[in-house]
């Protein structure tokens, strides 16, 4: 079995767990921040701390609103981790719905979702992202998660289309055709299993660039909003004062480089595992 | 020939779609052009109707939209609602952003396929550990992460290049932001070209010029590598519709007037016009320049040559 060869190739791997590890840990914090942070979001600052560096008692010092940094930082992880989880969970299922329909069925059904590929392919990410989220001034995370899938469905719905079009002519289709199997069930049952793999590595990367994404749109002032906490809010204020206190630079980057770094390390393992031609 | 026409009707409805969806997403932005340029004062009905007839606000959006791409045609961006012409306010600005784009393109282009090369030929080896270590980090660390260390270490510290503005012209102010904007696609530009290459030299016709006697550099250099660039160049060519795009950040940084920073403004502004001349020029580019890879695989691949014939 392709899984269990896979996942002995995983097991051995130090890069595997290392990120593995680092990604549980980023999860807790998403899920349960109260458990490393010692205040809640925006709580007990004190504005005449305001900026100053680490020190006894606050680890990663204060920010400019002169709270605990290390609570802030712990607290930004919940934004990123549910953005870009829920943004490729959507992704994904858009990609395999346009992917199989389009690379089963062929004819016009599949041009048509070529060619809607292709427009929003096209859109450049950061304006595109900007246009729609100034119209719109009062978006949560939600409203966030929409636009991001918005403009990133389109390199997995082309990566499984191709994929669904090298599976559907091999003999076991075929074979379940002759058996009278329905077309749902070839798509699902037969097709889907055989040609998902490397959507699935591309979705894990994905998870990375989407962070790194919604990070950036933060950053230029067009994401989330304060009184929101995430580590590109937290970048974002950092730019004007980080030549004196690169404290505010560095503890959110480090976060956000880990996080993203563990997405990707795991993908490129991942895909290391499913594909035996690269070891 | 005929599947580059093929490929170019393919490419003028997805133009039209994706300017159409652009100028209907900005064009939605809350708010009366016309009545802001008034301020506080109140506007009378008559002067309210004539000025939305001249720049056709009366109109359904699809003939707006119609009115504008002719406009575009002609080399008519149309105007701020100010009256100043957007391809005037751009002018000065294009070539900014496109000199920063170039220096990262040529940047990715060179390094990116070096490093990528130098990986792959000695797999497993300390270069190629290191390549890949070095790129999987570059990836992950934000771009404006990346520009301000670099900004601060290389630009203020050591001095070795100019920190901001665009006083040395080009290649000088160009060479540290272009390295920035470049060093993602780098990465992935090294990644690619070392993946291709090492499934490409134990590849049988690889075998086979060995077998023949040929020397290793003629192996690698015009059979292994000439067929593993075939991905990196599509990657190169989308890849510089996104670095046109994708300068807002870094621009930004390093205090370059390009468009990424004037369209940034202008959305914030609400300043619609600019807003779509700039996206609609940037969707063109992108069109192109895929377009352009798809005709290049022609001459780079004859497998594919013989098969589209």
């Amino acid at each position: 079995m392709l899984a269990r060869d896979a996942w002995g190739e995983l097991r051995g791997r130090v890069v595997f767990w290392f990120s593995a590890a680092v990604l549980l840990v980023a999860l807790a914090m998403a899920a349960f921040p109260g458990l490393f942070a010692r205040l809640g979001p925006n709580e007990a600052c004190n504005l005449r701390m305001s900026k100053h560096g680490p020190a006894d008692g606050a680890l990663f010092g204060y920010d400019l609103q002169g709270c605990d940094y290390w609570s802030q930082v712990v607290h930004g992880t919940r934004a990123s981790i549910v953005v870009g989880v829920a943004v490729t969970v959507f992704a994904l299922l858009i990609s395999i719905l346009l992917g199989l329909v389009g690379g089963y069925y062929g004819g016009l059904v599949d041009a048509l979702i070529s060619r809607l590929t292709d427009v929003f392919f096209g859109i450049p990410f950061v304006l595109g992202a900007t246009v729609v989220l100034v119209a719109f001034p009062d978006h949560g995370i939600w409203a966030m998660t929409l636009v991001l899938v918005l403009l990133g469905w389109t390199t997995m719905t082309r990566l499984m289309r191709g994929q669904v079009i090298a599976v559907k002519d091999m003999d076991f289709v075929a074979a379940a055709r002759m058996l009278g199997a329905s077309d749902r069930r070839l798509m699902f049952r037969h097709i889907l299993p055989n040609a998902i793999a490397p959507v699935i590595v591309v979705a894990m990367l994905n998870v990375g660039n989407v962070i790194a994404g919604e990070a950036t749109l933060d950053y230029l002032g067009v994401g989330l909003q304060y009184p929101e906490v995430s580590w590109g809010l937290q970048l974002n204020i950092a730019q004007t004062f980080f030549a004196d206190h690169p404290h505010l630079l560095v503890f959110p980057a480090l976060f956000l480089t880990a996080t993203v770094l563990s997405f990707l390390l795991l993908g490129d393992v991942v895909r290391d595992a499913l594909d035996p031609r690269l070891r | 020939m005929r599947y580059a026409a093929q490929r170019l009707a393919q490419a003028v409805p997805v133009f039209f779609a994706t300017t159409f969806l652009i100028y209907a997403m900005v064009f939605a932005l809350p708010g009366d052009p016309i009545l802001a340029l008034a301020g506080d004062k109140p506007v009378p009905e008559q002067v309210l109707a004539v000025m939305r007839a001249r720049y056709h606000l009366d109109e359904p959006l699809l003939v707006q939209y119609g009115h504008y791409m002719l406009g575009v045609f002609r080399g008519d961006l149309g105007e701020t609602f100010t009256g100043q012409p957007v391809s005037e306010l751009l002018q000065d600005r294009w070539a900014v952003t496109a000199q920063l784009a170039l220096t990262a393109w040529i940047f990715e282009l060179v390094v990116g396929i070096g490093l990528g090369v130098l990986a792959g030929l000695r797999r497993g080896g300390a270069a190629d550990t290191a390549v890949l270590a070095g790129t999987t980090f570059v990836i992950a660390v934000p771009v404006f992460v990346v520009g301000y260390t670099a900004q601060i270490v290389l630009g203020l510290n050591l001095g070795l290049f100019p920190t901001a503005g665009t006083d040395e012209g080009w290649p000088g102010s160009y060479l540290l932001p272009g390295m920035v904007l470049g060093s993602f696609g780098l990465a992935y530009v090294a990644r690619l070209t070392r993946t291709s290459l090492v499934e490409n030299l134990r590849a049988d016709y690889v075998r086979t010029a060995t077998a023949k006697g040929l020397s290793r550099r003629r192996v690698v250099g015009l059979h292994a590598l000439r067929n593993s660039l075939i991905p990196v160049v599509t990657y190169l060519g989308v890849d510089f519709g996104n670095l046109m795009a994708g300068a807002v950040v870094t621009e930004g940084i390093f205090n370059l007037p390009g468009i990424g920073q004037q369209v940034f403004q202008s959305i914030q502004l609400q300043e619609g016009p600019v807003v779509v001349g700039v996206v609609t020029l940037l969707v063109m580019i992108f069109i192109l320049a895929n377009l352009a890879v798809d005709l290049l695989y022609g001459v780079l691949d004859p497998r594919i040559r013989r098969a589209r014939a």
